[in-house]
C-alpha cells in the first residue's frame, strides 16, 4: 500500500501532508493523556511489531502480494493515538532508511495507514464491540473486523486522492474497482493476523489491550497510596 | 506474565519475523504496485530519492541479497523503530507528567 513518488501530483501531496501533519499533532496531544505504565511499552512494542509485520508479504493469488497495514491491530493494542503515532514512525523510518514508500508520499502514506487505517479500523472495532457480548474473548473477533474493513478504506482513500491528483489519466471507476477487490482479499489477510495477535496478548495479558480495557474495569477495586517516583 | 516477560517475548517475536521470516515473504507486487500495473499508472512512480540508501528495498549494502542481507535490515529496522517510538514516548510522557494539572497541587502550607 505504499505509495511512491510520482503517483500523485505536487498539489495533492501537500494536501496530504499538511492533513497528515495536523493528524499526527492531535495524536501527540491525544497520545499524552493515554500514555501510562501500561501503554508505554505497549506503543514501542506495537511500533516494532507493525514494522516487522509488514515486511511479511503474504501471497493473494495471481502475481500480487498484500502485507499487514497493522493500523486496526495497533489501534486496538495501544488506542487509536498510540497507534497513529506507531504507524507514523513506522512510515518514517521505511520511507527515509529503506526507500520503501515516496518522501513526498510520507504524508499520504502516514494519511492512508496511520490516519484511516488506524480510525476505521478503530471505529470498526468500536461498532463490532457494541453489538457482541461484553467479554474479553470477543476482542479478536471485533479486531478482525475493524482489521478487515480497514484495508479497503485505505484502498478507498487512494483512489480518493488518485481522482483528485493522480498523475495518470485513467478511468477512476476501473481502479477503483481493482483496488477494492484486491484490498478486500488483503484485508482477509489483515483480519487474520490481528485475529491471532489481538487473541494472543488477550489470552496471556488481557489489561495491556487498550481496546478490552474497559471490559476488565469490574475486577475488585484497591485503594493505593498515591507515590510519587 | 509480567509485562517484563511479555515484551521479551514481542520483541524476540518481531526479531524472528523481521529477521529470519521476511526472507520468506511473497516477492509479488502489492495489491498497489498491482492495480497500479494493470490499469496503467504504474510507470508514473519516480525513483526513490533514496534508492541509493545502504538499507534501500530492505537489503544491508555490502552484505550482498541474500538471506543475511535481508534479515540484517529486518533487525535494524525493528532497532530503529524500537528506539524513535521509544523516545517518542518517553518525551511524551515526561512532559505529560510535568504539566501542573497532573500532579496533586499541593499548597505550601503557613506553620507559623
Amino acid at each position: 500500500m505504499h505509495v511512491p513518488d510520482g503517483f500523485l501530483d505536487v498539489p495533492t501531496s501537500i494536501g496530504t501532508a499538511a492533513v497528515a501533519t495536523a493528524g499526527v499533532a492531535a495524536a501527540l496531544n491525544g497520545a499524552r493523556r493515554d500514555l501510562d505504565e501500561r501503554t508505554t511499552p505497549i506503543a514501542g512494542l506495537v511500533a516494532v511489531f507493525v514494522f516487522a509485520g509488514q515486511m511479511i508479504n503474504f501471497p493473494v493469488g495471481a502475481g500480487t502480494s498484500g502485507h499487514l497495514l497493522g493500523g486496526a491491530l495497533a489501534a486496538v493494542l495501544a488506542g487509536p493515538w498510540l497507534a497513529t503515532l506507531a504507524l507514523s514512525v513506522v512510515l518514517i523510518v521505511q520511507a527515509f532508511l529503506f526507500a520503501d514508500g515516496g518522501i513526498t508520499a510520507l504524508g499520504s502514506n502516514v494519511l492512508l495507514m496511520g490516519l484511516v487505517g488506524v480510525w476505521v479500523g478503530w471505529f470498526a472495532f468500536r461498532a463490532a464491540r457494541a453489538v457482541l457480548p461484553r467479554k474479553a474473548s470477543w476482542v479478536p473477533l471485533a479486531a478482525a473486523f475493524g482489521a478487515f474493513v480497514s484495508v479497503p478504506a485505505a484502498a478507498a482513500t487512494f483512489v480518493g486522492l488518485f481522482a483528485i491528483g493522480g498523475q495518470a489519466d485513467i478511468p477512476i471507476g476501473s481502479v477503483l474497482t481493482a483496488m477494492l477487490s484486491w484490498h478486500a482479499l488483503i484485508g482477509s489477510g489483515e483480519a487474520l493476523i490481528t485475529a491471532l495477535v489481538v487473541g494472543s496478548v488477550v489470552a496471556v495479558r488481557p489489561d495491556l489491550v487498550a481496546g478490552a480495557r474497559d471490559l476488565l474495569a469490574e475486577r475488585p477495586l484497591e485503594i493505593r497510596k498515591q507515590v510519587r517516583v | 506474565m509480567s509485562t517484563r516477560r511479555f515484551a521479551v517475548i514481542a520483541l524476540v517475536f518481531s526479531l524472528l519475523l523481521a529477521g529470519v521470516l521476511s526472507w520468506y515473504a511473497s516477492s509479488s507486487p502489492d495489491g498497489l504496485e498491482h492495480v497500479a500495473q494493470t490499469t496503467g499508472f504504474g510507470q508514473t512512480a519516480q525513483e526513490h530519492a533514496s534508492a541509493g540508501g545502504p538499507l534501500a528495498n530492505y537489503e544491508t549494502k555490502g552484505v550482498g541479497a541474500g538471506r543475511l542481507s535481508t534479515g540484517l535490515a529486518g533487525v535494524i529496522g525493528v532497532a530503529v523503530t524500537g528506539l524513535v517510538m521509544g523516545g517518542f514516548v518517553l518525551a511524551l510522557r515526561r512532559r505529560g507528567r510535568s504539566t501542573p494539572t497532573d500532579l496533586p497541587q499541593v499548597e505550601p502550607t503557613e506553620r507559623g
